[in-house]
C-alpha cells in the first residue's frame, strides 16, 4: 500500500549518504542498527542522539563512535528526560541569542523496549504529555537482549527467553501478551508515531519524511531481530523481519494525532512459517507440537486484523 | 543596604535568579518546593529570562538538568530527602559528564518511618558521588552560597556541580534578615557563563556520558574527578576571598566559633549550628574555654584546614545529625581521618548522634557533651557513640507507644 505524497517510491529513491560509520561493537545482523541506520538517512547530520542504557549502548565505547553526529548517553529509565534538558537548553540559548540558530539540533531519543515499555515508561509518557519535540526510535528486539535475553513486557507470548523458559509449570515459555506500546502512546495523542521494519526502507524512509513535518512528539518502534537472542542465523534479520510484516505479526502502521492508518495490509502468510525461523520458538514445535499455544498466537493476530479490516 | 525578611526557599531562589540561570527543571517535594513555586512565578512573569520544565520525577529532573548543562546552559534546581535518593543514579551521571549545575538540597529525615523535619542522611548518602557539597547555617549563606557555588563549579580546574544544603523547616520556612545582593555587583562577581567544554551544536559534534571498557580508563575518569573535588579547596577560597572584597561576607570551608583559646571544641553543621553557639556563649560565661567548629565545605573535605585548627586541643565532640546505623556518626569518622596522624592532636574525639528527624537539641545535651569530654580526659576512657535523647523525649515516646497499645495484645489466645 503506496503512502500519499510519498517522496519514497522505490529502494534507490534512499540516500546513499552513511551517517553511521560500519565496524560497530553491535551484534552482526542486528535488525535494529539496520533501522536506525535508515532513519538516519532521513533525519541528517543536525542530530543529537540521546541514549538510554541498552544494546546500542555500546554503539559508543571511548573513544571511539560511529556517528557524524553527537551522542549523550543517559541511563536506562530517563533517556526522554535527556533529550527535554537538551531541547530546552538548545531553545533558551537561541532565544538568548548565545546560541546561533544555525547550531540547532533534532533531538533523537534511542532505547530498546526494555527500556521504552519497562523502566522508562514513565519519562517517555511524561516527554509526550509535555509535549517535547523530539523524536523517539525504539529498537525492539522484544526482550532484554543486551544482558542475554532476558523477559521484557514487549516479549511476545510463546517466546523463550532466559527468565521465562519453557518448562514443566509453564510449557510455552512466556506466558504474557506483549504489551501494546504503539496503544499506550497512541493514548496520549502525539502528532506522529508509527512501527517500521528493516525489510522495509521504503515505507521507513516515508515515514521518518513525514514525521518531520510535525512539531512535537514523533515516536517509532522499529522491529528490530536479534540473531542471538531470537537465535538465528545472522543473514536472515531481513527475511525473518520480512516475515514478521507478511504474517501480520508485526503491522506496519502509523497514527497521526491519533488516528491510526496502516501502511501495509499483508496477505498473511502462516504464522508458523515466521515461529519456525526462530529457536527461541523452537519449544513449541519440539519435542512435541505445542497446538494450542501456536493457536493462541494466531488467534491474536487473526483478531488484531480483524478489528481493522472490518473497520 | 536594606535587609528583607526571607524564608531559606525564597533566598535559595532569589540564588538563582541573580545567578540568572538558563534553566530551572523541577519537581515538587516538602520542604522544598516553595523554592521552585517562586521560580516558575517568576519565570512566568518575565522577571527572569529562563525556561522552566515541570518534570515527571527527580531522576528526570536531575537527568534533564545534566543533559542542559552539558548542552551549554546554568542549571539550576532543588530537592529534598526522598527525592534527592530517588534521582540518585543520576547524581553520579551528571558528575561524570563533568557539569557544573547548582542543585540545593533541602534536608528532610529518610522514610521509614516517612518524616518531614530534617537530618542529614539525605545529603550525606550523596557523599562520594562526586558532587561538591556545601552546608548552610543561615539564610545569608543559602544565597550567597549559590553565587559562590556557580563560581566554584565552573571553574575550569573544578567543572563538578555542587549539592547545597539548607535545613528543612529550621532555614527552609523560617524567615532571616537577608540582604539581597545588586545585579551590578553580582555580574562583577559572577559574569555570563560561556561554557569552553559543554556544547550540543551542529557544527561541532560531541560525545558525552560515552561508555567506557576496561578498569584503566575507568579508573582514570573516577581519579581525575576526585582531584578536581580537590581543587576545590584552592579555588574555594580564593571565590570566597572576591565574595567577600565585593559583598563584605565572608565565608571558609570550616568556620571557627571561639576556637583559639579552646580547649573543648564541638564540632556540627548546618543551622543546629546556631544551637552549639549559644551553648559554647552559655559555656564562656561560666569560665568554661568551649569553642565550636562548623563544617561547611563537606566535599572535598578540608582535613588540612581541620587539623590546624584542632591541634593541642584537648578534646573534641562530634555531633552527627544522621546516622549510620551499625557504624554511627558519618562525619565523625571524616574528622577522625583527618586527626588520625597529626602529632598534636586532640586528646580525646567524642562521637554523638542527635537531631535526627530535626529532634532539638538543648542546652541539657550540650552540657552533657563537655561533661563528658571532661570526663574522659579524667579517666582516660573514651566512651561509645551516644545518642543525644532526653528525659523528656523518652516520656514522649512513651505516651505514644501507650497510645499506639501493644501489638501482641489478644495475640495470646
Amino acid at each position: 500500500m503506496s503512502m500519499k505524497n510519498a517522496v519514497y517510491t522505490k529502494f534507490k529513491d534512499i540516500s546513499r549518504e552513511e551517517h553511521i560509520s560500519p565496524g560497530t561493537a553491535l551484534c552482526t545482523g542486528c535488525g535494529g542498527l539496520l533501522a536506525l541506520r535508515l532513519a538516519y538517512k532521513v533525519l541528517g547530520e543536525n542530530v543529537v542522539i540521546v541514549n538510554a542504557a541498552g544494546c546500542f549502548t555500546l554503539l559508543s565505547v571511548y573513544p571511539y563512535n560511529p556517528f557524524s553526529s553527537s551522542w549523550m548517553y543517559t541511563a536506562m529509565a530517563s533517556a526522554p528526560a535527556g533529550a527535554q534538558g537538551i531541547r530546552d537548553a538548545l531553545d533558551i540559548l537561541i532565544k538568548k541569542g548565545k546560541l546561533k540558530s544555525e547550531e540547532n539540533l533534532k533531538v533523537v531519543v534511542l532505547t530498546g523496549d526494555g527500556a521504552a515499555n519497562d523502566i522508562g515508561l514513565q519519562s517517555t509518557s511524561a516527554a509526550i504529555h509535555r509535549g517535547l519535540d523530539f523524536h523517539y526510535f525504539c529498537y525492539d528486539n522484544e526482550a532484554y537482549s543486551n544482558t542475554g535475553f532476558q523477559m521484557s513486557s514487549a516479549t511476545p507470548y510463546g517466546s523463550r527467553t532466559a527468565t521465562s523458559l519453557p518448562g514443566e509449570i509453564n510449557p510455552q515459555g512466556t506466558v504474557q501478551r506483549k504489551k501494546d506500546l504503539f496503544e499506550i502512546w497512541r493514548a496520549h495523542k502525539p502528532p506522529y508515531l508509527a512501527t517500521v521494519s528493516p525489510s522495509h526502507p521504503v515505507d521507513l524512509s516515508n515515514k521518518f519524511e513525514k514525521a518531520s513535518k510535525f512539531e512535537g512528539p514523533k515516536l517509532f518502534i522499529a522491529l528490530s531481530p536479534c540473531p542471538p537472542g531470537w537465535s538465528f542465523g545472522a543473514s536472515n534479520s531481513v527475511n525473518i523481519a520480512r516475515l514478521a510484516v507478511q504474517t501480520g505479526i508485526w503491522p506496519l502502521k502509523e497514527a497521526v494525532y491519533g488516528e491510526v492508518k496502516h501502511t501495509v495490509i499483508p496477505k498473511f502468510k502462516p504464522v508458523e512459517k515466521y515461529l519456525r525461523t526462530q529457536n527461541r520458538y523452537n519449544h513449541l514445535f519440539n519435542p512435541v507440537k505445542q497446538v494450542d499455544v501456536i493457536d493462541n498466537i494466531k488467534k491474536d493476530v487473526e483478531q488484531y486484523w480483524e478489528r481493522y479490516l472490518d473497520s | 543596604m536594606v535587609k528583607e525578611m526571607l524564608t531559606g526557599n525564597y533566598a535559595a531562589a532569589w540564588g538563582a535568579r541573580l545567578s540568572e540561570v538558563d534553566y530551572v527543571p523541577a519537581f515538587p517535594i516538602t520542604p522544598q518546593t516553595e523554592i521552585i513555586e517562586t521560580l516558575s512565578q517568576w519565570i512566568n512573569d518575565g522577571e527572569m529570562n529562563a525556561k522552566f520544565t515541570n518534570m515527571d520525577s527527580e531522576h528526570s529532573m536531575i537527568t534533564a538538568a545534566g543533559t542542559a548543562a552539558a548542552t551549554g546552559a546554568r542549571v539550576f534546581s532543588a530537592t529534598s530527602s526522598q527525592g534527592l535518593l530517588y534521582g540518585y543514579e543520576m547524581l553520579y551521571n551528571v558528575t561524570g559528564w563533568r557539569v557544573p549545575l547548582v542543585l540545593v538540597n533541602v534536608s528532610r529525615g529518610l522514610s521509614a518511618p516517612i518524616t518531614l523535619e530534617p537530618d542529614h542522611n539525605d545529603i550525606l548518602s550523596t557523599r562520594d558521588s562526586g558532587f561538591i557539597q556545601i552546608h548552610a547555617e543561615t539564610c545569608q549563606e543559602v544565597l550567597d552560597t549559590i553565587l559562590m557555588a556557580y563560581r566554584i563549579a565552573e571553574d575550569e580546574r573544578v567543572l563538578l556541580p555542587v549539592l547545597i544544603n539548607m535545613d528543612g523547616f529550621y532555614l527552609s520556612f523560617t524567615r532571616e534578615p537577608v540582604e539581597i545582593p545588586c545585579k551590578d555587583a553580582v555580574s562583577r562577581f559572577l559574569p555570563e557563563y560561556n561554557p569552553k567544554h559543554a556544547f550540543f551544536k551542529a557544527s561541532k559534534p560531541m560525545s558525552q556520558g560515552v561508555a567506557v571498557l576496561g578498569g584503566s580508563a575507568y579508573s582514570y575518569f573516577k581519579y581525575q574527578m576526585h582531584l578536581a573535588s580537590l581543587n576545590v579547596l584552592t579555588v574555594h577560597d580564593e571565590v570566597a576571598g572576591e565574595f567577600k572584597r565585593i559583598f563584605g561576607r565572608s565565608y571558609s570551608a570550616t568556620e571557627a566559633f571561639k576556637i583559639d583559646d579552646a580547649e573543648y571544641v564541638i564540632i556540627m553543621s548546618n543551622s543546629f549550628t546556631i544551637k552549639g553557639k549559644a551553648a559554647v556563649n552559655k559555656f564562656r560565661e561560666k569560665g568554661l574555654k568551649a569553642g565550636l567548629l562548623r563544617l561547611r565545605l563537606i566535599r572535598p573535605f578540608p582535613s588540612t584546614e581541620l587539623k590546624a585548627f584542632l591541634r593541642g586541643k584537648k578534646a573534641v565532640a562530634v555531633i552527627d545529625q544522621n546516622i549510620s546505623p551499625g557504624s554511627g556518626g558519618i562525619l565523625f569518622k571524616d574528622v577522625t581521618t583527618a586527626l588520625y596522624h597529626d602529632p598534636d592532636r586532640p586528646e580525646r574525639i567524642l562521637s554523638f548522634i542527635g537531631g535526627l528527624g530535626g529532634k532539638d537539641i538543648g542546652h541539657a545535651e550540650f552540657k552533657h557533651i563537655v561533661e563528658e569530654m571532661e570526663k574522659s580526659i579524667e579517666t582516660g576512657i573514651v566512651p561509645e557513640t551516644q545518642l543525644l535523647y532526653t528525659k523528656n523525649d523518652l516520656e514522649h515516646i512513651n505516651n505514644l507507644l501507650n497510645i499506639a497499645g501493644n501489638p501482641l495484645e489478644g495475640l495470646e489466645n
